[in-house]
């Protein structure tokens, strides 16, 4: 379990972390998500140490996490980078070796990985000879080289096509799965929607939500409903306690003052016509998103 | 569920070392400027020998009784002249450098064929070689002869001051290169996030010290079978001392650049810029090597020279060479020396820590001392 409390960071006169606190769980992989600016790089920089905080302190089981804890982590960062000059193998191999790897099983973890990341047959080019696509495979394998206890990945599917991105999920989900913790950042709401068991969003420097998923979901849920008949919805305009907010012939959705209503609806709708579909209305994360940074 | 451990202090920075050598040497341009400096060294070394083994002669034109007289000096390439008139004309000629004729009116006193019955004629100016190989020198008693002659000692001088110059600009620049590039490829955020800042400013260092002074050895190595293979053994014997001195400054003397050229360089984000932020650091490695040059043979610029840290690498050995240094003098020198460079590395990696994550725009050296 790796928990941030309270972080404050300022760069000048500008605060861009305030109180920041949230934990990412054992095993579970956490979606972090923000507008631009809004202090997600600053976070996993201090997350890393690379970047200390002017207050407030990273925990890791609990303990402050320790030079030696850090180094278990595996980190993509945003702005990414490789030694241009260097073969692909070469250079994850080096970084495996600095974070304590012997040469030998450095050289089997970053072809093991390479492989599964469709490089195989590029590993002895140099980087720059890599298309975007696949120096941004390579930049994966240089976080997942030494088998990191923690990964944090910033923008990990930026810039892949829809096949590298299934492919760099299942590499991801496989590390996930052994009980790490996990948090990535990203601006495709579809993607954190489908692999996240957890969230946090922040914006202007401050977390606006945390929790899992499903719990935001229910959180953030409207008494909202959908209904599709073989038949007319008209009449639900004259339904005590409920408002329409959509209407299309047989379609209709609409909103409950208290769940009774929404059953009372249901079994009239049943007495009406076929029901096709009657289901509460779910807000996706993009709805949340806005609605929570606003 | 530690399955790997950081590596220590030692073996993270030589893994970085290791990686700045690999990729250094791999590099074509390094390689081949290497090997033309290798080229230079060893050309001068035989150039020198062949100059100095065969001194050019001097060619004369003889008439007569003058004949005699010319051949019994090794150093003239004697040409015969039917007469006075023939030897004047290949003077005119350009044939030769002078002409040694017997004189009309000889001296009674004099016996044919010694030196005082010839006259020389030469074009426009007295042939000053011919003149001193006819003459009877007097006897020449020195009461302070000079350790070493002065065109030694500026070859010595320039020796010194081109390696040392060329060594500390090429690694250096190296070095700033290397940063850059961390910098500006943004690797450095995963390096940084794996070693500690200063395990990498010390493995660029090691690594680029070590070719450095590999490149020094080598030089040394060649320098000194060049001069051997050419019979030039005295020489070798007597320069021996220095180049040892030599070689002890620039070890640490490289240190203190490579710290300076590091901690600039990370004040920029882009290759362009490298240029314009380390020529200060240019400067402090250029301004010895015109000193030395220039005031090879000036006593108070090379005592001052052998003490400031910039400038002893090469001033110190230069005053060992000269014999003009006491015994303690290096050690104090160098001791200078180790101080600064250790205050330096200090201040260095502060600034070079700093500067590393701060992308953009130039960062203020003050902002990079702040903190």
């Amino acid at each position: 379990m790796l928990e941030l409390h309270s972080i404050n960071r300022s760069f000048g006169d500008r605060r861009v972390l305030h109180d920041v606190s949230f934990a990412v769980a054992d095993g579970r992989m956490t979606g972090f998500v923000g507008s631009n600016g809004a202090g997600k790089t600053t976070t996993m920089r201090v997350i890393l140490g690379v970047l200390t905080p002017d207050s407030g302190e990273v925990t890791s089981d609990g303990t402050p996490i320790t030079a030696a804890q850090r180094a278990r982590i595996g980190y993509m960062p945003e702005e990414r980078g490789l030694y241009p000059k260097m073969k692909v193998r070469e250079q994850i191999v080096y970084l495996g070796r600095l974070h304590g790897m012997s040469a030998k099983q450095a050289d089997t973890s970053a072809t093991d990985l390479l492989e599964r990341l469709g490089l195989g047959e590029r590993m002895d080019d140099t980087v720059e000879s890599l298309s975007l696509g696949n120096q941004q495979r390579a930049q994966i394998a240089a976080a997942l080289v030494h088998e990191p206890e923690v990964l944090v990945l910033d923008e990990p599917f930026s810039g892949l096509d829809p096949l590298a991105v299934e492919t760099v999920l299942a590499v991801l989900k496989d590390h996930a799965s052994g009980g790490a913790p996990v948090i990535f950042s990203s601006h495709q709401l579809d993607i954190i929607e489908r692999l996240c068991d957890d969230l946090v969003v922040i914006a202007d420097g401050e977390i606006r939500a945390s929790g899992s998923r499903e719990g935001l979901r229910a959180e953030h849920a409207l008494p909202r409903y959908e209904l599709q008949l073989d038949g007319d919805t008209g009449w639900l305009r004259d339904e005590v306690g409920v408002t329409v907010v959509d209407f299309d012939g047989g379609y209709a959705v609409f909103d409950v003052d208290q769940p009774a209503t929404a059953q009372r609806v249901l079994q009239r709708a049943i007495a009406t016509a076929p029901v096709d579909r009657f289901a509460p209305v779910v807000p996706s994360l993009a709805q949340i998103f806005k609605e929570v940074i606003q | 569920m530690t399955k790997y451990t950081t590596p220590g202090v030692i073996p993270a920075t030589w893994l970085v070392a290791d990686r700045e050598i690999r990729m250094r040497l791999r590099s074509k341009a390094f390689l081949i400027s290497t090997g033309i400096l290798m080229l230079l060294v060893l050309a001068s070394i035989v150039v020198g020998g062949l100059v100095g083994a065969n001194p050019s002669k001097t060619s004369v034109a003889a008439v007569g009784n003058a004949v005699s007289v010319a051949r019994g000096i090794p150093s003239f390439d004697v040409t015969e002249a039917d007469s006075t008139q023939a030897a004047e004309k290949l003077v005119r000629d350009g044939k030769v450098d002078a002409a040694i004729v017997p004189v009309e009116e000889v001296d009674p006193g004099f016996t044919p064929g010694a030196p005082q019955a010839v006259k020389v004629i030469a074009l426009d100016s007295p042939p000053v070689s011919v003149i001193g190989a006819l003459s009877v020198a007097p006897e020449v008693q020195l009461l302070k002869p000079a350790d070493q002659n002065a065109g030694i000692v500026y070859l010595v001088a320039v020796g010194f001051g081109l390696i040392f110059f060329v060594s500390a600009i090429t690694f250096g620049s190296t070095i700033a290169q290397s940063v850059v590039e961390e910098k500006q490829t943004r690797i450095v955020e995963i390096l940084m996030s794996t070693v500690p800042v200063r395990v990498l400013l010390a493995g660029k260092i090691v690594g680029n010290s070590v070719l450095a002074f590999g490149q020094i050895i080598v030089i040394g190595l060649l320098a000194g079978v060049g001069l051997l293979a050419t019979g030039q053994d005295i020489l070798l014997a007597d320069i021996g001392p220095s180049i040892a001195w030599f070689v002890i400054f620039f070890a640490f003397g490289f240190v203190l650049l490579a710290a300076l050229y590091a901690a600039t360089a990370a004040l920029v984000s882009r290759q362009e810029d490298v240029g314009s932020v380390t020529s200060p650091v240019m400067m402090l490695v250029m301004i010895p090597y015109f000193l030395v040059i220039f005031f090879n043979d000036n006593a108070l610029v090379l005592g001052i020279m052998s003490y400031v840290p910039f400038s002893a690498p090469v001033g110190m050995p230069m005053r060992v060479f000269l014999g003009t240094a006491q015994w303690w003098e290096p050690l104090l020198s160098l001791a200078i020396l180790l101080a600064t460079t250790a205050l330096v590395v200090g201040i260095g990696s502060r600034v070079y820590a700093n500067g590393l994550l701060r992308t953009g725009a130039r960062v203020k050296l003050k902002d990079a001392l702040a903190r």
